[in-house]
C-alpha cells in the first residue's frame, strides 16, 4: 500500500504488471495523470490490446499490481473497476433497445428511477443519439452504435475510459467526428482517456501523451509532440518506418 | 417422386382401411362422452403437461450450470446425455424398476434402516420419474446450445456492467430460452402425451393410460376399431395443432456473430451460483445415474448363462435383427430418394419451400400412431394375404417410416451441400447419375449414412408399438420378450436381456460406422 493521498497519487498506476501469452513474456509499467489522453502505439501483437484487457480486468495479470487513486484494485471484478472499455464491436447486446443498453448500465434490472432517467437522456443528448432510443443497435450504423457504448460510459459517470481501436472500423470523415466526441467528453468531463489506435494522425490530434508498446513492454512514454520532433528515438523510428 | 407417393399410399391406405372397416360413421360426440375416453384424455394431457414443465423446470438450471462451470469429464458428460435419445426405451424402464421397483435399490437401502418398502413406481410417478429421465437430457442439450449460442463477447461486456446472476439469466439467457422453449416445450410434451412404452409398462393399470395405449387397448384386447380410430384422430388432431401453434411461435432474434474468444461468465464467481450448480448437479446425477447402473450392473447374475442360453433369447434376436437391418435399409433408400428430388429443388429451382413440405412429409409419422397406421395396413391387406404370416413386414414398414424422420434430419444437410458444391462441375464433366453418386456422392455420405443406418437400426430394435400388437410367442422380438419378462416380474432375466439387447445396439452402431463409414478423414 502507498501512504500517498488521492490527489497528490497519479489516476492509473501500473507496477510491473506480468503476463505471458503464449510464448510471449510480457510487463508493464506506466503512469497515467488525471484528465490526460494517452495514445497507446505499437506494432500488432506487441500486446496493446492485453495491456488493455488487464486494466480492465478482463484478463488476470500473474504478477504486479494495478493502482487507482493509489489503492490496488488488482483483484476487483472489471465491474467494480472504476473504468469502462469500450471495443472495436459487441459493446451491446443485440436485442435490447438503445435505451436498455444505456440503463443496463445504471442498473442492472434496466428499472431507473427518475434520477438514473435523467442520466440516461443526457447522456444520449451529449452525444447525439437521444432520437435513437427506441431503436435495436441491429438497425444502427458502425458509428452509431458506438455512440450508444459512449453515452453509456458517460451515464455510470466513470473517471477513466479504455479505447480498445473503437473508430478503426469506421470511414475517415465518421472517424474524425469520434475523435472530436472523445476529445470533448475529455475536456468538458475531465474523464482519463487511454486509447489504442493504429495511427500517429488520432494520437496527435487527440493525445496529450503516447506509450509506445514492444514486445510487452512500454518501451517509451512521452508527450505526443515527440512524433514531430527532428530526432524521434530509434524505436519509434522502426515503427513509423520513417 | 416414387418415395413421397408410396409414403402417401401407405398412409392414406391404412386410413382409408380403418375408416372403411368401421362402418358406422365415426361419431365423435359419442366417443368423446364416454366416461374412460374422457378420462384417458385428460390423463393424458395431466401427465404430459407435468411431465413437460418439470423436465424444462429441471433442464433450465442443469443447462445454467453445464454453461456456468468447466470441469474434466464436461464434454464427455454431454456426449452422455446425447446418448439417453437412442437408448431404447424399454431398456430405461428395467433401469428404472431396477432402481425404484419393490426390490429395487431405494427400498433396499430403506430397509438396512428398517422402514418397510413401498410401491411408489407403478403409475404416475413412474410414468414421470421416466419421462424425466429421457426428457431432461434431451431438453438441457438444446438449453445449453441455445446458451453456446450467446456470443462470447457478451459474457465480457456483462462481466463490464457487473450483471449478477439473476440479471445474466433475464437480460441475456431468457431471451435465448424464450426462443427454444415453446418447440422444446411441444417436443416434449408431444413425445410424452404420445408415450407408449413408458406408460404401457410403468403405467400399471388402465388409471394410467395415454390416448396411445388405449389405441393399443381398442386395438388389442376389444378389438374396437371404430374407438381405435376415434381415439386416433383426437390424438393427431391435437398432435397437428401443437406442431403449427409452436410453428407459429419461432420468431428469429439478433445475435453478434463471435469473434472466437473465450471469455469466462461472470457469474461463474458468484458463491450462491456455485452452490446452486452443485445442487443442480446432484438432483440430475440422483434422476439419471442410478437407473443406468442398474443396468449395467445388474446384467451379469445366477441366470446369465440359462437366460443367455435360451433359443426365446435367440430367436428374438435373430427376428429383431432382421426387422432392424430391413427397417433401416428401407428407411435409408426412402430418404435418400426424397432427398435426391428435393435437393434438386433447393440448389437448382430455389424451390425451397416445395422441397420443405416435401420433407416434412416423410416425418408424417411424427404425428400418426404407429399403431395406428399397423393397424390400417392389416386391415388393408387383410383380404389379400395372411396377415400374420406377413406381420414381421408390417413391422419392417412402420419401422422404416419412424426412423425417416431421423435419417431425413441426418441426410439432409450432407446431401444438399454435396450438391450445392458440384452439381455444376459433375455436369460441366459430363457424368452420369451412376458416376455422380460413385465419385461425388458415395465418398461424401458414407459417414452420415453409417450414422443414419446405424440410428435406424437402434430405433428399430428398441422399438416396442406394433411389434407389441402383432408378436405371438413365437414371434418376439427382442423388446417384446423384455417387456414380457418385466411384466411377469421376471428382473433378475430382464437384467440380462437389457443388457444383451444394449450391447447389440451399441455392437450395430460401431459395425455401420466401421463397415459403411469408412475412414474419418476426408
Amino acid at each position: 500500500m502507498t501512504i500517498n493521498t488521492p490527489t497528490d497519487a497519479p489516476l492509473l498506476q501500473l507496477e510491473h504488471l506480468a503476463f505471458a501469452y503464449g510464448q510471449q513474456q510480457m510487463c508493464f509499467d506506466l503512469v497515467v495523470q488525471r484528465g490526460e489522453t494517452l495514445a497507446i502505439l505499437g506494432a500488432s501483437g506487441s500486446g496493446k490490446s492485453t495491456l488493455l484487457n488487464l486494466i480492465g480486468g478482463f484478463e488476470q495479470p500473474h504478477g504486479g499490481d494495478i493502482r487507482v487513486d493509489g489503492r490496488s484494485i488488482t483483484s476487483q471484478l472489471p465491474a467494480q473497476r472504476p473504468m469502462t472499455t469500450l471495443f472495436q464491436e459487441h459493446n451491446l447486446f443485440n436485442h435490447l433497445t438503445v435505451a436498455q443498453n444505456i440503463a443496463i448500465g445504471l442498473a442492472p434490472n434496466m428499472r431507473l428511477n427518475r434520477e438514473q432517467q435523467a442520466a440516461q437522456l443526457q447522456a444520449a443528448e451529449q452525444v447525439g443519439i437521444a432520437a435513437l432510443l427506441n431503436r435495436l443497435p441491429g438497425e444502427l450504423s458502425g458509428g452509431q452504435r458506438q455512440r450508444v457504448a459512449i453515452a453509456r460510459c458517460l451515464a455510470r459517470k466513470q473517471p477513466i475510459l479504455l479505447l480498445d481501436e473503437p473508430f478503426s472500423a469506421l470511414d475517415p470523415a465518421l472517424r474524425q467526428e469520434m475523435l472530436r466526441l472523445i476529445q470533448r467528453l475529455n475536456k468538458q468531463h475531465g474523464i482519463t482517456v487511454l486509447m489504442i489506435t493504429h495511427s500517429p494522425e488520432d494520437a496527435l490530434q487527440i493525445a496529450d501523451t503516447i506509450a509506445f508498446i514492444e514486445q510487452g513492454k512500454v518501451a517509451l512514454q512521452s508527450k505526443v509532440a515527440i512524433l514531430q520532433q527532428a530526432n524521434i528515438p530509434d524505436v519509434l523510428k522502426r515503427y513509423l518506418g520513417a | 417422386m416414387l418415395a413421397i407417393s408410396i409414403i402417401l399410399l401407405l398412409v392414406g391406405g391404412s386410413f382409408t382401411a380403418l375408416i372403411n372397416f368401421s362402418h358406422t360413421e365415426l361419431d365423435f360426440s359419442d366417443i368423446l362422452s364416454d366416461h374412460y375416453t374422457r378420462h384417458v384424455i385428460s390423463f393424458s394431457f395431466y401427465q404430459a403437461g407435468l411431465s413437460t414443465l418439470l423436465s424444462i423446470a429441471l433442464a433450465i438450471p442443469l443447462a445454467r450450470a453445464f454453461s456456468r462451470r468447466e470441469f474434466m469429464a464436461k464434454q464427455f458428460i454431454i456426449k452422455l446425455l446425447n446418448l439417453t435419445l437412442v437408448l431404447p426405451v424399454i431398456i430405461t424402464v428395467f433401469g428404472i424398476v431396477a432402481v425404484h421397483g419393490k426390490n429395487g435399490w431405494v427400498n433396499q437401502f430403506l430397509a438396512v434402516f428398517g422402514i418397510a418398502s413401498e410401491h411408489y413406481i407403478y403409475g404416475l410417478s413412474g410414468i414421470l420419474m421416466a419421462h424425466l429421465f429421457f426428457n431432461v437430457p434431451l431438453a438441457t442439450r438444446i438449453l445449453l446450445q441455445s446458451l453456446d449460442a450467446i456470443p462470447s463477447e457478451s459474457w465480457r461486456l456483462a462481466s463490464q456492467l457487473g450483471l449478477g446472476s439473476r440479471h445474466i439469466f433475464s437480460t441475456l439467457e431468457w431471451p435465448q430460452f424464450k426462443q427454444q422453449l415453446p418447440t422444446l416445450a411441444s417436443l416434449i410434451f408431444m413425445l410424452c402425451f404420445t408415450s407408449f412404452a413408458i406408460v404401457m409398462s410403468l403405467g400399471g393399470g388402465p388409471e394410467y393410460a395415454t390416448l396411445e395405449v388405449a389405441i393399443y387397448q381398442a386395438l388389442k384386447f376389444d378389438f374396437d376399431i371404430n374407438q381405435a380410430v376415434g381415439l386416433a384422430v383426437i390424438q393427431v388432431s391435437i398432435t397437428l395443432g401443437l406442431m403449427v401453434i409452436s410453428a407459429l411461435w419461432l420468431k428469429p432474434h439478433p445475435l453478434g456473430a463471435p469473434t472466437g474468444k473465450y471469455y469466462r461468465r461472470p457469474d461463474h464467481y458468484s458463491r450462491r451460483a456455485k452452490w446452486l450448480d452443485m445442487l443442480t448437479f446432484a438432483i440430475a446425477f440422483a434422476l439419471l445415474a442410478p437407473p443406468l447402473l442398474a443396468i449395467f450392473s445388474s446384467g451379469i447374475n445366477a441366470h446369465s448363462l440359462t437366460v443367455l442360453s435360451s433359443p426365446a433369447l435367440w430367436q428374438a434376436s435373430g427376428l429383431s435383427l432382421q426387422i432392424a437391418v430391413i427397417s433401416a435399409l428401407l428407411s435409408l433408400l426412402l430418404a435418400i430418394a426424397i432427398l435426391f428430388t428435393t435437393r434438386v429443388l433447393k440448389v437448382r429451382m430455389q424451390a425451397n419451400a416445395i422441397a420443405y413440405a416435401i420433407e416434412s412429409i416423410g416425418a408424417i409419422i411424427l404425428v400418426v400412431p404407429a399403431l395406428v397406421l399397423g393397424t390400417g395396413l392389416f386391415l388393408l391387406l387383410r383380404p389379400y394375404v395372411d396377415v400374420f404370416a406377413i406381420a414381421p413386414w408390417l413391422v419392417i414398414l412402420v419401422n422404416a417410416l419412424m426412423a425417416l424422420p431421423y435419417l431425413l434430419r441426418v441426410l439432409s444437410q450432407p446431401m444438399q451441400s454435396s450438391f450445392a458444391a458440384y452439381d455444376k462441375l459433375a455436369i460441366s464433366l459430363g457424368l452420369s447419375r451412376w458416376q455422380c453418386w460413385q465419385f461425388i456422392d458415395w465418398p461424401l455420405l458414407r459417414q452420415p449414412i453409417a450414422t443414419g443406418l446405424g440410428l435406424a437400426c437402434v430405433l428399430s430394435l428398441g422399438d416396442l408399438s406394433v411389434i407389441a400388437l402383432f408378436g405371438s410367442q413365437e414371434q418376439q422380438t427382442l423388446t417384446l420378450l423384455l417387456y414380457r419378462q418385466l411384466g411377469s416380474y421376471q428382473l433378475e432375466q430382464a437384467a440380462v436381456t437389457a443388457i444383451f439387447l444394449l450391447l447389440l445396439c451399441a455392437a450395430i452402431f460401431y459395425l455401420f460406422e466401421r463397415l459403411i463409414g469408412g475412414k474419418h478423414d476426408h
